[in-house]
Protein backbone atom coordinates (compact mmCIF):
# COMPACT_ATOMS: atom_id res chain seq x y z
CA UNK A 1 0.00 0.00 0.00
CA UNK A 2 2.79 2.50 0.74
CA UNK A 3 4.93 3.05 -1.84
CA UNK A 4 7.23 6.25 -2.40
CA UNK A 5 5.74 9.02 -3.69
CA UNK A 6 6.69 10.08 -7.08
CA UNK A 7 7.15 14.54 -7.17
CA UNK A 8 4.77 16.64 -8.07
CA UNK A 9 6.89 17.35 -11.47
CA UNK A 10 6.82 13.86 -12.72
CA UNK A 11 3.40 13.41 -11.56
CA UNK A 12 1.58 16.58 -12.74
CA UNK A 13 3.87 18.46 -15.33
CA UNK A 14 5.56 15.10 -17.01
CA UNK A 15 1.91 14.22 -18.65
CA UNK A 16 1.00 18.34 -19.42
CA UNK A 17 4.00 18.75 -21.41
CA UNK A 18 3.83 15.28 -23.27
CA UNK A 19 0.36 16.47 -24.05
CA UNK A 20 0.88 19.73 -25.12
CA UNK A 21 4.17 18.52 -27.19
CA UNK A 22 1.59 16.23 -29.09
CA UNK A 23 -1.06 18.39 -29.71
CA UNK A 24 1.60 21.18 -31.23
CA UNK A 25 3.07 17.96 -33.28
CA UNK A 26 -0.51 17.23 -34.49
CA UNK A 27 -1.20 21.53 -34.99
CA UNK A 28 2.15 20.89 -37.07
CA UNK A 29 1.58 18.30 -38.84
CA UNK A 30 -1.96 18.95 -40.15
CA UNK A 31 -1.14 22.75 -41.67
CA UNK A 32 2.26 21.53 -42.74
CA UNK A 33 1.18 19.13 -44.60
CA UNK A 34 -2.12 20.13 -45.43
CA UNK A 35 -4.23 16.84 -44.37
CA UNK A 36 -7.90 17.14 -45.46
CA UNK A 37 -10.63 17.89 -42.56
CA UNK A 38 -12.10 15.09 -43.04
CA UNK A 39 -9.22 12.95 -42.61
CA UNK A 40 -8.09 14.74 -39.44
CA UNK A 41 -9.05 17.91 -38.26
CA UNK A 42 -6.12 20.29 -36.83
CA UNK A 43 -6.52 20.51 -33.06
CA UNK A 44 -7.04 24.20 -32.83
CA UNK A 45 -9.89 23.45 -34.69
CA UNK A 46 -12.07 20.66 -32.66
CA UNK A 47 -10.69 23.01 -29.86
CA UNK A 48 -13.10 25.98 -31.48
CA UNK A 49 -15.69 23.86 -32.51
CA UNK A 50 -15.82 22.03 -28.94
CA UNK A 51 -15.49 25.84 -27.38
CA UNK A 52 -18.12 27.39 -30.05
CA UNK A 53 -20.86 24.25 -29.31
CA UNK A 54 -19.86 24.38 -25.40
CA UNK A 55 -23.58 23.92 -24.60
CA UNK A 56 -24.60 21.34 -27.17
CA UNK A 57 -22.01 18.93 -26.22
CA UNK A 58 -22.49 19.36 -22.66
CA UNK A 59 -26.36 18.07 -23.03
CA UNK A 60 -24.88 15.84 -25.00
CA UNK A 61 -22.98 14.44 -21.62
CA UNK A 62 -25.38 14.89 -19.45
CA UNK A 63 -27.92 12.81 -22.07
CA UNK A 64 -25.12 9.58 -22.46
CA UNK A 65 -23.97 10.30 -18.79
CA UNK A 66 -27.02 9.90 -17.25
CA UNK A 67 -27.62 6.90 -19.39
CA UNK A 68 -24.47 5.09 -18.21
CA UNK A 69 -24.99 6.03 -14.31
CA UNK A 70 -28.43 4.70 -14.55
CA UNK A 71 -27.19 1.52 -16.47
CA UNK A 72 -24.04 1.43 -13.87
CA UNK A 73 -26.23 1.74 -10.66
CA UNK A 74 -28.48 -1.04 -11.98
CA UNK A 75 -25.69 -2.87 -13.26
CA UNK A 76 -23.93 -3.38 -9.76
CA UNK A 77 -26.77 -3.45 -8.14
CA UNK A 78 -27.49 -6.58 -10.17
CA UNK A 79 -24.12 -7.93 -10.05
CA UNK A 80 -22.97 -7.45 -6.50
CA UNK A 81 -26.53 -8.96 -5.25
CA UNK A 82 -26.09 -12.12 -7.77
CA UNK A 83 -22.62 -12.62 -6.50
CA UNK A 84 -23.59 -12.26 -2.38
CA UNK A 85 -25.97 -15.50 -3.42
CA UNK A 86 -23.96 -17.08 -5.20
CA UNK A 87 -20.73 -17.18 -2.55
CA UNK A 88 -23.69 -18.42 -0.11
CA UNK A 89 -24.99 -20.85 -2.05
CA UNK A 90 -22.28 -23.31 -4.34
CA UNK A 91 -25.64 -24.93 -6.21
CA UNK A 92 -26.49 -21.51 -7.33
CA UNK A 93 -22.97 -20.67 -8.37
CA UNK A 94 -22.65 -23.59 -10.71
CA UNK A 95 -26.15 -22.98 -11.79
CA UNK A 96 -25.39 -19.14 -12.61
CA UNK A 97 -21.99 -19.76 -13.90
CA UNK A 98 -22.85 -20.80 -17.76
CA UNK A 99 -25.19 -18.37 -18.42
CA UNK A 100 -22.32 -15.01 -16.62
CA UNK A 101 -20.35 -16.69 -18.89
CA UNK A 102 -22.47 -16.66 -21.84
CA UNK A 103 -23.45 -13.17 -21.11
CA UNK A 104 -19.80 -12.18 -20.80
CA UNK A 105 -18.95 -13.32 -24.59
CA UNK A 106 -21.85 -11.59 -26.13
CA UNK A 107 -21.30 -8.10 -27.55
CA UNK A 108 -23.53 -6.50 -25.75
CA UNK A 109 -24.10 -3.25 -27.82
CA UNK A 110 -25.07 -5.71 -30.52
CA UNK A 111 -28.33 -6.53 -28.35
CA UNK A 112 -29.02 -2.73 -28.39
CA UNK A 113 -31.15 -3.09 -31.92
CA UNK A 114 -33.20 -6.05 -30.55
CA UNK A 115 -33.75 -3.56 -27.26
CA UNK A 116 -34.74 -0.51 -29.01
CA UNK A 117 -37.46 -3.14 -30.55
CA UNK A 118 -38.35 -4.08 -27.07
CA UNK A 119 -38.89 -0.75 -25.12
CA UNK A 120 -39.80 1.38 -28.27
CA UNK A 121 -37.15 4.09 -30.29
CA UNK A 122 -38.41 6.96 -28.44
CA UNK A 123 -36.94 5.27 -24.96
CA UNK A 124 -33.40 4.91 -23.43
CA UNK A 125 -34.11 2.71 -21.51
CA UNK A 126 -32.64 0.03 -24.00
CA UNK A 127 -29.45 2.09 -23.13
CA UNK A 128 -29.19 2.14 -20.24
CA UNK A 129 -29.84 -1.05 -20.04
CA UNK A 130 -26.81 -2.20 -22.65
CA UNK A 131 -24.92 -0.54 -20.41
CA UNK A 132 -26.26 -2.26 -17.13
CA UNK A 133 -25.27 -5.80 -18.88
CA UNK A 134 -22.12 -4.79 -19.67
CA UNK A 135 -21.00 -3.62 -16.26
CA UNK A 136 -22.99 -6.68 -14.93
CA UNK A 137 -20.08 -9.11 -15.74
CA UNK A 138 -16.99 -7.16 -14.53
CA UNK A 139 -19.02 -6.20 -11.33
CA UNK A 140 -20.10 -9.66 -10.80
CA UNK A 141 -17.08 -11.80 -11.32
CA UNK A 142 -14.73 -9.06 -9.39
CA UNK A 143 -17.46 -9.34 -6.39
CA UNK A 144 -17.43 -12.99 -6.41
CA UNK A 145 -13.99 -13.27 -6.63
CA UNK A 146 -13.93 -10.61 -3.50
CA UNK A 147 -15.66 -12.58 -1.08
CA UNK A 148 -13.94 -15.81 -1.79
CA UNK A 149 -10.43 -13.91 -0.54
CA UNK A 150 -10.96 -14.41 3.41
CA UNK A 151 -7.86 -15.79 4.54
CA UNK A 152 -7.79 -18.67 6.67
CA UNK A 153 -6.06 -17.71 9.72
CA UNK A 154 -9.34 -15.05 9.54
CA UNK A 155 -11.61 -18.01 8.81
CA UNK A 156 -10.42 -19.65 12.03
CA UNK A 157 -10.34 -16.73 13.91
CA UNK A 158 -13.79 -16.37 13.49
CA UNK A 159 -14.54 -19.77 14.19
CA UNK A 160 -12.69 -19.49 17.82
CA UNK A 161 -14.94 -16.70 18.61
CA UNK A 162 -17.66 -18.65 18.07
CA UNK A 163 -19.48 -15.93 16.15
CA UNK A 164 -22.53 -16.39 13.77
CA UNK A 165 -22.12 -16.43 10.41
CA UNK A 166 -23.83 -12.95 9.65
CA UNK A 167 -20.97 -11.46 12.11
CA UNK A 168 -18.46 -13.10 10.58
CA UNK A 169 -19.87 -11.88 7.17
CA UNK A 170 -19.69 -8.14 8.58
CA UNK A 171 -16.09 -8.43 10.31
CA UNK A 172 -14.49 -10.17 7.99
CA UNK A 173 -16.06 -11.46 4.24
CA UNK A 174 -17.67 -8.04 3.19
CA UNK A 175 -14.59 -5.56 4.17
CA UNK A 176 -12.22 -8.29 2.58
CA UNK A 177 -14.52 -8.51 -0.61
CA UNK A 178 -15.00 -4.50 -0.36
CA UNK A 179 -11.60 -3.07 -2.92
CA UNK A 180 -12.60 -6.54 -5.44
CA UNK A 181 -16.05 -4.83 -5.45
CA UNK A 182 -14.32 -1.27 -6.33
CA UNK A 183 -11.91 -2.77 -9.02
CA UNK A 184 -15.11 -3.87 -10.44
CA UNK A 185 -16.92 -0.74 -10.55
CA UNK A 186 -13.63 0.80 -11.77
CA UNK A 187 -13.54 -1.52 -14.65
CA UNK A 188 -17.71 -1.28 -15.29
CA UNK A 189 -17.22 3.01 -14.87
CA UNK A 190 -15.66 2.68 -18.44
CA UNK A 191 -17.45 -0.20 -19.66
CA UNK A 192 -20.64 2.27 -18.84
CA UNK A 193 -20.10 5.18 -20.81
CA UNK A 194 -18.73 3.20 -24.11
CA UNK A 195 -21.46 1.01 -24.07
CA UNK A 196 -24.15 3.85 -23.07
CA UNK A 197 -22.20 5.73 -26.11
CA UNK A 198 -22.06 2.84 -28.78
CA UNK A 199 -25.98 1.82 -28.15
CA UNK A 200 -26.58 5.54 -29.63
CA UNK A 201 -25.21 4.25 -32.76
CA UNK A 202 -28.38 1.97 -33.41
CA UNK A 203 -31.16 3.91 -32.76
CA UNK A 204 -33.32 5.43 -30.36
CA UNK A 205 -33.88 9.63 -29.22
CA UNK A 206 -31.45 12.44 -30.57
CA UNK A 207 -29.54 14.57 -28.13
CA UNK A 208 -26.95 11.81 -26.49
CA UNK A 209 -23.15 12.19 -27.28
CA UNK A 210 -23.23 8.96 -29.61
CA UNK A 211 -26.00 10.74 -31.90
CA UNK A 212 -24.68 13.82 -32.13
CA UNK A 213 -21.41 12.56 -33.65
CA UNK A 214 -22.71 10.25 -36.21
CA UNK A 215 -25.07 13.47 -37.26
CA UNK A 216 -22.38 16.06 -36.90
CA UNK A 217 -20.15 13.43 -39.63
CA UNK A 218 -22.60 12.54 -41.93
CA UNK A 219 -23.10 16.24 -42.16
CA UNK A 220 -19.34 16.92 -42.94
CA UNK A 221 -18.64 18.90 -39.82
CA UNK A 222 -15.83 16.97 -38.71
CA UNK A 223 -14.66 19.47 -36.23
CA UNK A 224 -17.94 19.17 -34.39
CA UNK A 225 -17.52 15.60 -35.12
CA UNK A 226 -14.52 15.50 -32.90
CA UNK A 227 -15.42 18.11 -30.31
CA UNK A 228 -18.00 15.63 -29.12
CA UNK A 229 -15.29 12.81 -29.63
CA UNK A 230 -13.87 15.03 -26.99
CA UNK A 231 -16.98 15.14 -25.06
CA UNK A 232 -17.08 11.49 -25.12
CA UNK A 233 -13.21 11.41 -23.84
CA UNK A 234 -14.01 13.91 -20.71
CA UNK A 235 -16.96 11.57 -19.80
CA UNK A 236 -15.39 8.70 -19.94
CA UNK A 237 -12.44 9.87 -18.16
CA UNK A 238 -14.94 11.65 -15.23
CA UNK A 239 -16.74 7.95 -14.39
CA UNK A 240 -13.22 6.72 -14.57
CA UNK A 241 -11.93 8.75 -12.04
CA UNK A 242 -15.02 9.51 -9.83
CA UNK A 243 -14.55 5.60 -9.43
CA UNK A 244 -10.98 5.54 -9.03
CA UNK A 245 -11.33 7.94 -6.41
CA UNK A 246 -14.16 5.93 -4.13
CA UNK A 247 -12.00 2.93 -4.67
CA UNK A 248 -8.82 4.66 -3.44
CA UNK A 249 -11.16 5.80 -0.28
CA UNK A 250 -12.72 3.10 0.11
CA UNK A 251 -9.34 0.41 -0.04
CA UNK A 252 -6.98 2.67 1.93
CA UNK A 253 -6.19 0.07 3.93
CA UNK A 254 -6.77 -3.38 2.28
CA UNK A 255 -3.28 -4.43 2.33
CA UNK A 256 -1.32 -6.28 4.58
CA UNK B 1 0.99 -21.08 39.35
CA UNK B 2 1.23 -24.91 40.01
CA UNK B 3 -2.49 -24.68 41.53
CA UNK B 4 -3.26 -27.88 40.72
CA UNK B 5 -6.37 -28.52 42.77
CA UNK B 6 -9.23 -27.48 40.20
CA UNK B 7 -9.83 -29.31 37.61
CA UNK B 8 -6.99 -28.97 34.92
CA UNK B 9 -7.26 -26.34 32.08
CA UNK B 10 -6.50 -28.58 29.13
CA UNK B 11 -7.41 -32.33 29.45
CA UNK B 12 -6.53 -34.29 26.40
CA UNK B 13 -7.37 -38.20 26.51
CA UNK B 14 -6.59 -40.96 23.98
CA UNK B 15 -6.89 -38.28 20.99
CA UNK B 16 -6.57 -39.79 17.25
CA UNK B 17 -6.94 -37.53 14.47
CA UNK B 18 -7.10 -39.22 11.09
CA UNK B 19 -6.99 -36.99 7.96
CA UNK B 20 -9.31 -38.99 5.26
CA UNK B 21 -7.22 -39.64 1.84
CA UNK B 22 -8.84 -39.80 -1.15
CA UNK B 23 -7.04 -43.06 -1.66
CA UNK B 24 -5.75 -45.47 0.81
CA UNK B 25 -6.15 -45.38 4.62
CA UNK B 26 -5.44 -41.77 5.35
CA UNK B 27 -2.92 -40.03 7.39
CA UNK B 28 -2.90 -40.94 10.73
CA UNK B 29 -1.78 -37.11 12.09
CA UNK B 30 -2.08 -37.98 15.84
CA UNK B 31 -2.42 -41.39 17.60
CA UNK B 32 -3.91 -42.01 21.27
CA UNK B 33 -2.13 -39.01 22.50
CA UNK B 34 -3.16 -37.79 25.91
CA UNK B 35 -1.98 -34.91 27.78
CA UNK B 36 -2.98 -32.69 30.87
CA UNK B 37 -2.02 -29.05 31.47
CA UNK B 38 -2.95 -27.71 35.04
CA UNK B 39 -4.23 -24.01 35.52
CA UNK B 40 -1.84 -21.68 34.99
CA UNK B 41 1.06 -23.86 33.25
CA UNK B 42 3.13 -22.99 30.20
CA UNK B 43 3.33 -26.20 28.44
CA UNK B 44 5.41 -26.33 25.11
CA UNK B 45 4.24 -28.99 22.23
CA UNK B 46 7.50 -29.29 20.15
CA UNK B 47 8.55 -32.01 17.59
CA UNK B 48 9.95 -32.33 13.66
CA UNK B 49 7.39 -31.47 11.10
CA UNK B 50 4.67 -33.48 10.59
CA UNK B 51 3.95 -34.75 14.23
CA UNK B 52 1.14 -33.02 14.80
CA UNK B 53 1.84 -30.57 17.28
CA UNK B 54 -0.36 -27.64 15.47
CA UNK B 55 -3.61 -30.09 14.67
CA UNK B 56 -3.17 -31.21 18.71
CA UNK B 57 -3.48 -27.56 19.21
CA UNK B 58 -6.20 -27.27 16.54
CA UNK B 59 -8.44 -29.72 18.52
CA UNK B 60 -8.20 -28.44 21.53
CA UNK B 61 -9.68 -24.93 20.24
CA UNK B 62 -12.17 -26.61 18.60
CA UNK B 63 -10.69 -25.75 15.38
CA UNK B 64 -11.28 -29.25 14.23
CA UNK B 65 -12.35 -32.58 15.98
CA UNK B 66 -10.58 -35.66 16.49
CA UNK B 67 -11.52 -38.90 14.80
CA UNK B 68 -11.00 -40.70 18.58
CA UNK B 69 -10.96 -39.61 22.23
CA UNK B 70 -11.85 -36.73 23.74
CA UNK B 71 -11.15 -33.50 24.99
CA UNK B 72 -12.20 -31.70 28.08
CA UNK B 73 -11.00 -27.54 28.39
CA UNK B 74 -11.88 -26.72 32.11
CA UNK B 75 -13.78 -29.62 32.54
CA UNK B 76 -15.96 -29.04 29.61
CA UNK B 77 -15.61 -30.58 25.83
CA UNK B 78 -13.90 -28.24 23.45
CA UNK B 79 -16.64 -27.09 21.81
CA UNK B 80 -18.14 -26.04 24.80
CA UNK B 81 -15.25 -24.08 25.91
CA UNK B 82 -15.20 -22.17 22.68
CA UNK B 83 -18.62 -21.47 22.40
CA UNK B 84 -18.15 -19.96 26.19
CA UNK B 85 -15.25 -18.43 25.16
CA UNK B 86 -12.69 -19.99 27.58
CA UNK B 87 -9.08 -19.65 25.53
CA UNK B 88 -7.62 -16.86 23.20
CA UNK B 89 -5.47 -17.91 20.52
CA UNK B 90 -2.45 -16.36 18.94
CA UNK B 91 -1.72 -17.92 15.33
CA UNK B 92 1.86 -17.90 13.33
CA UNK B 93 0.22 -15.04 11.43
CA UNK B 94 -1.07 -12.35 13.12
CA UNK B 95 -3.96 -12.61 11.10
CA UNK B 96 -4.85 -8.52 11.86
CA UNK B 97 -7.59 -7.09 10.37
CA UNK B 98 -5.50 -4.55 7.77
CA UNK B 99 -8.89 -2.42 7.66
CA UNK B 100 -8.91 -1.69 11.59
CA UNK B 101 -6.22 0.08 13.80
CA UNK B 102 -4.41 -1.76 16.25
CA UNK B 103 -7.13 -0.71 18.78
CA UNK B 104 -9.56 -1.67 16.52
CA UNK B 105 -7.67 -5.30 15.96
CA UNK B 106 -7.91 -5.75 19.57
CA UNK B 107 -10.95 -4.65 20.49
CA UNK B 108 -12.55 -7.09 17.98
CA UNK B 109 -13.37 -10.04 19.87
CA UNK B 110 -15.13 -7.78 22.39
CA UNK B 111 -17.28 -6.15 20.15
CA UNK B 112 -18.11 -9.15 18.48
CA UNK B 113 -19.65 -10.36 21.85
CA UNK B 114 -21.17 -7.32 22.41
CA UNK B 115 -19.22 -5.45 24.84
CA UNK B 116 -20.24 -2.30 25.33
CA UNK B 117 -17.80 0.47 23.42
CA UNK B 118 -16.55 2.61 27.00
CA UNK B 119 -15.70 -0.80 28.42
CA UNK B 120 -13.64 -1.84 24.88
CA UNK B 121 -11.98 0.93 24.86
CA UNK B 122 -10.69 0.87 28.08
CA UNK B 123 -9.62 -2.58 28.02
CA UNK B 124 -8.08 -2.05 24.78
CA UNK B 125 -5.88 0.47 26.07
CA UNK B 126 -4.87 -1.64 28.80
CA UNK B 127 -3.48 -4.36 26.45
CA UNK B 128 -1.74 -1.74 24.24
CA UNK B 129 0.45 -0.99 27.27
CA UNK B 130 1.11 -4.10 28.64
CA UNK B 131 2.20 -5.13 25.20
CA UNK B 132 3.96 -1.96 24.87
CA UNK B 133 2.48 -0.18 21.61
CA UNK B 134 1.13 2.46 23.50
CA UNK B 135 2.05 5.09 20.76
CA UNK B 136 0.74 2.89 17.98
CA UNK B 137 -2.85 2.85 19.05
CA UNK B 138 -4.31 4.46 16.23
CA UNK B 139 -1.83 2.76 13.62
CA UNK B 140 -2.69 0.42 10.92
CA UNK B 141 -1.16 -3.30 10.85
CA UNK B 142 0.72 -2.72 7.30
CA UNK B 143 2.39 0.30 9.53
CA UNK B 144 3.73 -2.08 11.89
CA UNK B 145 6.49 -4.59 12.16
CA UNK B 146 6.27 -8.33 12.31
CA UNK B 147 7.01 -8.23 15.70
CA UNK B 148 4.88 -5.41 16.69
CA UNK B 149 1.40 -7.12 14.98
CA UNK B 150 2.17 -10.26 16.76
CA UNK B 151 2.22 -8.28 19.74
CA UNK B 152 -1.23 -7.14 18.78
CA UNK B 153 -2.34 -10.57 17.80
CA UNK B 154 -0.92 -11.30 21.50
CA UNK B 155 -3.12 -8.52 22.73
CA UNK B 156 -6.35 -9.39 21.19
CA UNK B 157 -6.09 -12.81 22.59
CA UNK B 158 -5.65 -11.56 25.80
CA UNK B 159 -8.78 -9.57 25.66
CA UNK B 160 -11.48 -11.35 27.11
CA UNK B 161 -9.00 -12.16 30.17
CA UNK B 162 -9.25 -16.23 29.14
CA UNK B 163 -7.28 -18.82 31.26
CA UNK B 164 -6.06 -20.58 28.57
CA UNK B 165 -3.84 -19.18 25.87
CA UNK B 166 -3.40 -21.49 22.59
CA UNK B 167 -0.33 -20.53 20.47
CA UNK B 168 0.19 -21.88 17.44
CA UNK B 169 4.30 -20.69 16.67
CA UNK B 170 3.61 -17.19 17.33
CA UNK B 171 6.91 -16.50 16.97
CA UNK B 172 8.01 -18.48 13.73
CA UNK B 173 7.80 -15.89 11.39
CA UNK B 174 10.12 -13.44 13.59
CA UNK B 175 13.97 -12.77 13.46
CA UNK B 176 16.12 -14.23 16.25
CA UNK B 177 16.57 -10.80 17.89
CA UNK B 178 13.03 -9.92 18.29
CA UNK B 179 11.95 -13.43 19.10
CA UNK B 180 13.95 -13.36 22.18
CA UNK B 181 12.39 -10.31 23.06
CA UNK B 182 8.76 -11.46 22.76
CA UNK B 183 9.78 -14.62 24.49
CA UNK B 184 10.88 -12.09 27.79
CA UNK B 185 7.34 -9.95 27.27
CA UNK B 186 5.49 -13.15 26.96
CA UNK B 187 7.07 -14.56 30.38
CA UNK B 188 6.04 -11.32 31.41
CA UNK B 189 2.58 -11.22 30.31
CA UNK B 190 2.35 -14.84 31.71
CA UNK B 191 2.72 -14.11 35.17
CA UNK B 192 0.46 -11.11 34.81
CA UNK B 193 -2.67 -13.03 33.33
CA UNK B 194 -1.79 -16.25 35.24
CA UNK B 195 -3.20 -17.85 32.21
CA UNK B 196 -2.09 -21.64 31.54
CA UNK B 197 -0.26 -21.83 28.32
CA UNK B 198 0.00 -24.49 25.16
CA UNK B 199 2.68 -23.40 23.06
CA UNK B 200 3.47 -24.94 19.75
CA UNK B 201 7.14 -24.32 18.37
CA UNK B 202 9.49 -25.35 16.35
CA UNK B 203 12.56 -23.96 18.68
CA UNK B 204 14.31 -25.84 21.26
CA UNK B 205 15.47 -22.99 23.30
CA UNK B 206 12.47 -20.90 22.73
CA UNK B 207 10.48 -24.06 24.39
CA UNK B 208 12.69 -24.55 27.17
CA UNK B 209 13.03 -21.39 28.42
CA UNK B 210 9.64 -20.24 28.45
CA UNK B 211 7.80 -23.38 29.41
CA UNK B 212 7.44 -25.74 32.55
CA UNK B 213 7.10 -28.96 30.69
CA UNK B 214 8.21 -29.48 27.06
CA UNK B 215 6.09 -32.18 25.37
CA UNK B 216 8.30 -33.70 22.64
CA UNK B 217 6.40 -35.42 19.61
CA UNK B 218 7.78 -37.83 16.87
CA UNK B 219 5.98 -37.21 13.51
CA UNK B 220 4.35 -40.25 11.35
CA UNK B 221 2.07 -41.50 13.18
CA UNK B 222 2.02 -38.19 15.66
CA UNK B 223 2.43 -39.07 19.37
CA UNK B 224 4.27 -37.77 22.16
CA UNK B 225 7.30 -39.22 22.61
CA UNK B 226 8.17 -37.69 26.13
CA UNK B 227 7.73 -34.89 28.25
CA UNK B 228 10.73 -32.89 29.88
CA UNK B 229 10.29 -30.83 33.42
CA UNK B 230 11.73 -27.83 32.80
CA UNK B 231 13.60 -27.44 36.46
CA UNK B 232 14.01 -23.50 36.35
CA UNK B 233 11.34 -22.59 39.15
CA UNK B 234 8.33 -20.28 38.48
CA UNK B 235 8.03 -18.91 35.16
CA UNK B 236 7.43 -15.25 36.39
CA UNK B 237 10.92 -15.39 37.91
CA UNK B 238 12.58 -15.79 34.53
CA UNK B 239 14.27 -13.32 33.09
CA UNK B 240 17.14 -12.50 30.25
CA UNK B 241 19.93 -14.24 32.73
CA UNK B 242 18.14 -17.89 32.52
CA UNK B 243 19.31 -18.12 28.65
CA UNK B 244 22.90 -18.44 30.28
CA UNK B 245 21.59 -20.34 33.23
CA UNK B 246 23.62 -24.15 33.82
CA UNK B 247 19.81 -26.01 34.19
CA UNK B 248 18.79 -23.98 30.85
CA UNK B 249 21.39 -25.47 29.35
CA UNK B 250 20.90 -29.37 30.75
CA UNK B 251 17.34 -29.32 29.33
CA UNK B 252 17.93 -27.87 26.07
CA UNK B 253 20.47 -31.00 25.47
CA UNK B 254 17.83 -33.12 27.63
CA UNK B 255 15.06 -32.14 24.61
CA UNK B 256 17.56 -32.56 21.97
CA UNK B 257 18.39 -35.83 22.66
CA UNK B 258 14.82 -36.87 22.86
CA UNK B 259 14.43 -35.12 19.70
CA UNK B 260 16.89 -37.23 17.98
CA UNK B 261 15.55 -40.49 19.71
CA UNK B 262 14.94 -42.46 16.57
CA UNK B 263 18.73 -42.03 14.78
CA UNK B 264 20.69 -42.50 18.42
CA UNK B 265 22.44 -44.57 16.33
CA UNK B 266 24.33 -41.49 13.96
CA UNK B 267 25.71 -39.49 16.65
CA UNK B 268 27.24 -37.31 14.45
CA UNK B 269 23.78 -36.32 13.45
CA UNK B 270 22.70 -35.72 16.75
CA UNK B 271 25.37 -32.85 16.59
CA UNK B 272 24.40 -31.21 14.00
CA UNK B 273 19.99 -31.64 14.75
CA UNK B 274 17.34 -33.29 14.15
CA UNK B 275 15.88 -32.73 10.74
CA UNK B 276 12.68 -29.91 11.14
CA UNK B 277 13.77 -28.85 14.02
CA UNK B 278 15.74 -25.43 14.95
CA UNK B 279 18.47 -26.23 17.58
CA UNK B 280 19.56 -22.64 18.05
Amino acid sequence: MRTAQPGLVQTVLAPIVFGVAVIVLWQALVTGLAIKAFILPAPFAIGAEFAGNLSNVASGMAVTGRNSLIGLVIGALFGIALAIVAALARLLDEMVAPIVAALSVVPIVALAPVLYTMFGAGAETARQLVAALAVFVPVYFNTLRGLRQVRPVHRDLMRAYAVTSWQATRAVTLPTALPYVFTGLRVASSLAVISALIAEYFGGPVGGLGKSITSAASSSNYGLAWAYVLGSIILGLLFYCAALAVEKLATRRSGG
Amino acid sequence: MTNTTSVPAVDIHGVSRIFAARKGPGVTALDDVSLTVAPGEFVSLIGPSGCGKSTLLRLVADLDVPTSGSIEVFGKPARQARIDQDYGIVFQQAGLLPWRTVAGNIELPLELHGVGKAARRRRAAELITLVGLSDFASHYPDQLSGGMQQRVAIARSLAESPSLLLMDEPFGALDEMTRERMQNELVRICAETQAAVVFVTHSIPEAVFLSNRVVVMSPRPGRIRSIVSVGLGDVSGRGEGLRENEGFFHSLSEVRDLLHGDDAAGASENQAGARGVETR
